[in-house]
């Protein structure tokens, strides 16, 4: 087995991603987009009113050189980049042979958003796994941002963005060094691509094989492939593939209790032979402390760990930070201010959706909420008929006939109103200020939140609510001066650095790769059970093979149907030489019955064998069969063997001679030699 | 090793279906159903033959239900409340969403308007439904060390799967009731190509075929127009899931399209709320209706109205789905009270109905009074329906699915007894399956699959990897066979781990020495004087391979080569590999040749090719 980490991303939005070779096979693991990096574009500008800003001017869309003028001089951004975004890929992932690429797995919709750059290759033949809800929603992020970036140059205009033009600028020395950072990384440009198109996530989506949670896909009779919640969000799942040569799971970002999705499933990933743990997220929280450690002495049982593990503490943590969210909305609608929201993780917008309505309805403020996303309303319909997807208390609505995510009724009720784009006919006549809305993209830079937040920013009774790590970078910097109340979230978004041990005293796997970076942080010494090797960003890790033999199946049937051997010294033993046909059947190899078991039985002469002849016991044997002889003893001469020779007589004349490891029969006549080695069978044995 | 079938229920009937499925040593209960036609204790499968002592959870490993008719959930409640039982049962989402509809259904019926004693509380469903684990399709799900299941797609009513089972290597098929070919709102049967030992299929129509079912549609939907044009009354005994819903959609589509006012109702709430659990389950559903629920909805019914029992003797026509189907009891019976002594009326009987309930009275011959449970009598005088399409799949669907799976065996349950045995003979003739249709309480005995697990050495895995193709002459056609797998060998040491080694290992194996068995003999051949060493076996090489076919000669200066057969030019005045003629004539020389005895028949007759002309 081989691993190389092409990336280690950067938290919920940009996923890790590997390579491995197992058995043979080249697996890739998801495919990002590093969609941070859009930041250093600039966005769309637009100082003009709100409703007359959907509709800009011919001349706006027309000149871009004015626009530009325009743009610099209302914002303090002139370093950023005015062209339409290019989108930023996994850098070394380009260094691979896609046709050499076997099997892509994508472990949520994240995962799967730089797919469509691979699958545009017309040399890429891999075979793509994923779960049916990352595939849906996936496909519907993907054309989420296809319809964004289309709607940017609709605005921007048309202008020659082609590469490297863009970039040509981004050398000089005056350029800031934290965008030439993101820019070049490395100086290589090759991981910009200009985005694909709503075509090519049809093809790409068509080349998909969609499965469920637990379900078992097999690849070429070889791989068991299966996919295990992991509670990131829905549909996000563990890998766990079953080989010829052993088990090896790949552990990506989980979260043990969800309140949307699945949670962790980690029965299935038990006792792996190989465990690939790349949950990154983890260094984004504060190292433990020596009291945070959870003790993992191995007479802990599994029980008790499991229960360490799944302590609700964090969920409740986490509830509480979307209530917070909540209550700072309403605050902000009760002074008179707008809240815009620009999360778009998944779960989080149902459940910040739900909560609000819920909370909303129970309070005497009557704010409008707004969704604005082209893919809103089908995601919100999809949401409510994934039961088998979802958290148990949500499995337990549907039980009860309830919707699993409680913004139905108030969408019916024209308290939640969607629209797929800012420009929609009924926007305007339905818009009301404050109002709670909630707008794509996260990264500022695309989608109806770069309008509403150019609308809103200057007002100090609004409420902008970001994702984490926007704030810090480039993310604000064309929205400044703002004087926005800013809310920035750090959702969940993998496992907790001082939960690692314990995990991995409750998964036992024999061996864990573990990044270098995370075991730098955290002492795993004490789990006795597991061996741990480390591996970096870029580097091949290359495990030698874990089982000593591997394992055949033989058919019990064909078994009974082999000649069986008695062997004369050992008692104990049974041989058989085997028949029939090695095939590789679910990752096992197994030994079935050939289509011509019948016709070759005739051939039943050992080929090997072993034991020494004793010349007398040979002469006896000789003389049943009527052929007599006499024996002559030679003592072996300067290091030769001791050898004897039997001269035949009757009834033609021959020679056998024999020693310790070999006998030859020396005769021309053809009857009288196979009635020698008859006789030479029947004392030693043979197979 | 063996698998044991034993049924409980629906063994050469329809009704009860509970089947128990011994494999190595785990019991599997598929299923746990009432019979609709019984009144008396024969309406539940008879528990008592697995466990005298009533202890189910040591006897039963895990109970799965396939769907949410009562003939296959009906007696659940009983067994895991009344019974005991407190293992793991599993259902698909759907089934586990609706299943407590139909028996709260169901429960009511019998207690309020039968007037029976409970069979079990509503608590008892609650309670019931509480222990099951839901399962999703495809999901592979480890019940225990060695047993795992997993459900596939049957079509049928919302939710309905099939079971493939699994223990050790020995695996069944539990098909449930299934559909094969797509109706107006679910798929048709979806399953892998398995590995089975036994498949256990339903057999409601084991003698039907049916064409495509546009036509009985049709007709369906032209008795019901025909009906209310008239001015009467269509009555619809359907149960509140399945059935009912898609009736119901084939009835508002036509509808609309041919402009029709007159009332459909539906005889209680359940049906509407129903609708809302098919909507969230919409993923169940067939592609048609997945891909376009996100616009609309085919389950917001335009035309539909809820049912007052005051509208039994308004006037006017209507149409009215009633539960329960089958006519056995409850608001469609009393309804059929009213309704059939005028001949205006129609009764439309979706599918199968058990015998013992009127519905079933009804289908067999045409009655002009039926008795109804309690002695009264009804003079029937409207027309009756029989619904000719079925969610459940007909005979070539058995048939289709038989094949394409090719089990080792197969059970035939949840049928009528003369049909079931026509089809029975069908499978044994045309498929050359060995099949088996069981009363209920019987069992069948069937041999499982069993794999002897090995550890394979190295070098006989590498020796497997390259391709080792004989060909051969047999008959007249030219046979490729690949045997890389002789050159394994099968070793069994007692209480040890079976090995397979290569037969260059198998002396290391037992710990001895290889003892190597060869031929010699020193073979003289006649040769053109002219012709030196070279030549010799040049002129030796020719003859070989005219006699012998195939056969790779490798040569050298003074010796050849063909497999193990080696042959050198001897020089020695008197080798001891001689026999009979010395070296008398110039014209005769010698080569000294050896051969291993796996090349034993190989080297004499390339003796015999040298010597020919001597
Ligand atoms: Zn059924
Ligand atoms: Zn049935
Ligand atoms: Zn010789």
């Amino acid at each position: 087995m081989e691993l190389t980490c092409l990336s280690k991303g950067d938290g919920f939005h940009y996923p890790p991603c590997h390579m491995l070779n197992i058995s043979g096979f080249r697996v890739l693991i998801d495919c990002p987009l590093d969609l941070l990096a859009i930041t250093i574009f600039s966005p769309v500008p637009c100082d003009v009113g709100f409703e007359a800003s959907a509709y800009p001017s011919e001349e706006d869309a027309q000149n871009p050189i004015q626009k530009k003028q325009k743009m610099e001089r209302q914002m303090s951004f002139d370093d950023l980049v005015c062209v339409e975004p290019w989108y930023k890929t996994v850098k070394t992932l380009h260094l691979w042979e896609v046709s050499l690429i076997d099997i892509v797995l994508i472990s949520n919709p994240m995962g799967l958003l730089g797919l469509p750059f691979l699958t545009q290759n017309p040399r890429f033949c891999a075979k793509i796994y994923m779960t049916e809800a990352t595939a849906k929603i996936g496909q519907l992020m993907m054309e989420d941002l296809v319809s964004m970036h289309m709607e940017f140059r609709r605005l921007h205009g048309p202008e020659d963005s082609s590469f490297p033009c863009w970039t040509k600028n981004l050398d000089g020395e005056e350029v800031p060094s934290v965008l030439k950072n993101v820019v070049f990384n490395g100086d290589d440009l090759g991981s910009w691509m200009r985005l694909y198109s709503l075509d090519d996530i049809k093809s790409c989506m068509k080349k998909v094989q969609a499965v469920k949670f637990s379900e078992e896909v097999c690849y070429n009779g070889t791989l068991v492939i299966k996919a295990l919640s992991s509670g990131l969000d829905i549909g996000a799942c563990n890998w766990l593939i079953n080989g010829p040569n052993g088990s090896l799971s790949y552990v990506s970002d989980s979260i043990l209790v969800s309140h949307h999705a699945k949670s962790f499933d980690f029965h299935g990933l038990k006792g792996a032979d190989v465990m690939i743990y790349s949950g990154f997220s983890c260094l984004q929280t504060a190292s433990p402390t020596d009291s945070d450690y959870i003790s993992t002495s191995s007479d802990e049982n599994d029980e008790s760990l499991a229960a360490s593990l799944l302590d609700n503490e964090e969920s409740l943590e986490e509830l509480e930070k979307l209530a917070f969210v909540c209550s700072c909305a309403e605050e902000s609608a009760d002074a008179g201010g707008s809240t815009l929201i620009t999360i778009t993780r998944v779960g989080i917008v149902l459940q910040l959706l739900e909560l609000m309505s819920n909370s909303l309805e129970s309070s005497s403020l009557k704010v409008p909420i707004f969704v604005i996303s082209s893919v809103a309303e089908e995601l919100l319909a999809y949401a409510n008929t994934i039961p088998e997807w979802l958290c148990e208390q949500r499995q337990e609505k549907l039980i009860s006939g309830e919707p699993s995510f409680g913004h139905l009724q108030f969408i019916k009720d024209k308290k939640i109103h969607l629209f797929p784009a800012i420009h929609s006919p009924n926007l305007i006549t339905s818009w009301q200020e404050p109002c709670i809305l909630f707008a794509p993209h996260w990264s500022l830079r695309l989608g109806p939140s770069v309008q509403l937040l150019q609308r809103w920013r200057e007002d100090p009774k609004s409420l902008l609510v970001l994702e984490d790590g926007i704030s810090s970078g480039l993310g604000l910097l064309p929205f400044r001066p703002i004087a926005m109340k800013i809310l920035q979230c750090s959702f969940r978004s993998g496992i907790r650095l001082q939960k690692l041990p314990s995990l991995l005293s409750l998964l036992k796997p024999k061996i864990v790769l573990v990044p270098d970076v995370v075991n730098q942080r955290i002492n795993l010494s004490a789990i006795k059970t597991t061996s741990i090797l480390n591996y970096s960003e870029n580097k091949t890790l290359s495990l030698a093979r874990i089982a000593d033999n591997a394992d055949v199946e033989i058919m019990a049937e064909l078994a009974t149907k082999l000649s069986w051997k008695k062997l004369r010294q050992r008692e104990n033993f049974g041989i058989a030489r085997l028949k029939g046909e090695l095939v590789m059947e679910n990752g096992k190899q197994r030994l079935v019955s050939g289509l011509d078991q019948e016709e070759d039985s005739g051939k039943t002469r050992p080929l090997r064998h072993w034991g020494s002849v004793a010349p007398e016991t040979l002469l006896d044997a000789l003389m049943k069969m009527s052929v007599t002889g006499s024996i002559e003893h030679s003592i072996g001469e300067n290091g030769s063997e001791d050898k004897s020779i039997i001269h035949l007589t009757n009834p033609s004349s021959g020679m056998v001679e024999t020693s310790e490891m070999c006998t030859t029969i020396i005769t021309d006549d053809e009857t009288v030699a196979s009635k020698i080695f008859q006789a030479i069978d029947g004392i030693l044995d043979g197979i | 090793m063996a698998i044991d079938c034993l049924v409980l229920g629906a063994g050469q009937e329809i009704g009860k279906s509970c089947v128990v499925v011994t494999i190595n040593n785990k019991k599997i209960m598929f299923d746990c159903g009432m019979h609709m036609g019984c009144d008396d204790h024969n309406r539940y499968p008879d528990f008592s033959i697995l466990s005298k002592s009533g202890d189910f959870d040591k006897t039963i490993s895990c109970v799965i239900i396939t769907h949410f008719h009562m003939d296959h959930v009906g007696a659940l409640p009983y067994f895991t409340e009344v019974c005991g039982y407190n293992g793991p049962v599993y259902m698909s989402y759907p089934t586990k969403a609706l299943s407590p509809l139909m028996l709260e259904d169901y429960r009511r019926i019998m207690v309020d308007r039968r007037g029976e004693e409970e069979l079990f509380t509503s608590a008892h469903i609650a309670s019931c439904m509480n222990k099951v684990i839901p399962l999703d399709l495809k999901q592979t799900i480890q019940v225990d060390e060695d047993l795992q299941i997993r459900a596939y797609y049957a079509g049928h009513v919302l939710g309905a799967v099939m079971v493939y089972a699994k223990v050790g290597d020995a695996a069944i098929v539990y098909t449930g009731d299934y559909n094969m070919t797509t109706d107006r709102h679910l798929g048709a049967a979806k399953i892998d190509r398995l590995q089975l030992d036994l498949l256990i299929s339903e057999s409601t129509y084991a003698t039907t075929t049916r064409g495509s079912k546009y036509p009985r549609e049709r007709e369906f939907l032209q008795a019901v127009h025909k009906c209310v044009a008239g001015g009467g009354k269509a009555l619809i005994p359907s149960f509140a899931l399945g059935r009912a819903q898609e009736l119901c959609m084939l009835l508002d589509d036509y509808w609309e399209r041919m402009n029709i006012k007159v009332p459909i109702y539906f005889s209680s709430g359940l049906t509407i709320q129903a609708n809302m659990y098919y909507k969230m389950l919409i993923s169940w559903t067939s592609q048609n209706v997945k891909e376009k629920h996100v616009t609309h909805n085919p389950f917001d019914f335009k035309n539909v109205k809820d049912f007052d029992r005051s509208l039994i003797h308004a006037p006017g026509p209507c149409v009215l789905f009633a539960t329960p189907g089958m006519l056995c009891a409850g608001f469609s019976l009393e309804v059929f009270k009213h309704w059939a002594p005028s001949p205006l009326n129609l009764v439309a009987l979706p599918g199968y109905s058990v015998a013992g309930t009127v519905g079933h009275k009804l289908m067999s011959g045409k009655p002009t009074t039926v008795d109804l449970y309690n002695g009264t009598k009804v003079d029937v005088r409207c027309k009756i329906h029989q619904v000719a399409f079925s969610p459940h799949t007909d005979a070539k669907g058995i048939m289709d699915l038989t094949k394409f799976l090719s089990p080792k065996n197969v059970v035939l349950v949840h049928g009528e007894k003369p049909s079931m045995m026509s089809l029975k003979d069908r499978i044994t003739s045309e498929l050359d399956i060995p099949c088996f249709v069981p009363a209920n309480g019987e069992t069948v005995s069937v041999a499982s699959t069993t794999f002897i697990k090995t550890n394979a050495s190295d070098m006989f895995l590498k020796s497997c990897s390259t391709p080792n193709f004989r060909f051969s002459n047999s008959s007249t056609q030219l046979r490729v066979t690949d045997d890389r797998t002789s050159d394994g060998v099968l070793v069994i040491e007692k209480s040890k781990k079976a090995k397979i080694v290569h037969q260059d290992e198998v002396s290391e194996v037992l710990h001895e020495k290889d003892h190597v068995v060869s031929l010699a003999y020193c073979c003289p051949v006649k040769v053109n004087e002219e012709s030196d060493e070279s030549g010799l076996i040049k002129q030796m090489s020719v003859k070989i391979s005219e006699t012998v076919s195939c056969a790779d000669i490798h040569e050298s200066e003074t010796c050849l080569q063909v497999g193990s057969f080696k042959g050198s030019l001897c020089l020695k005045e008197m080798c001891v590999h001689r026999r009979g003629m010395s070296s008398s004539s110039s014209e005769v020389k010698f080569l000294c040749c050896n051969w291993s005895v796996a090349d034993l028949e190989l080297g004499w007759k390339i003796i015999n090719a040298m010597k020919q002309n001597l």
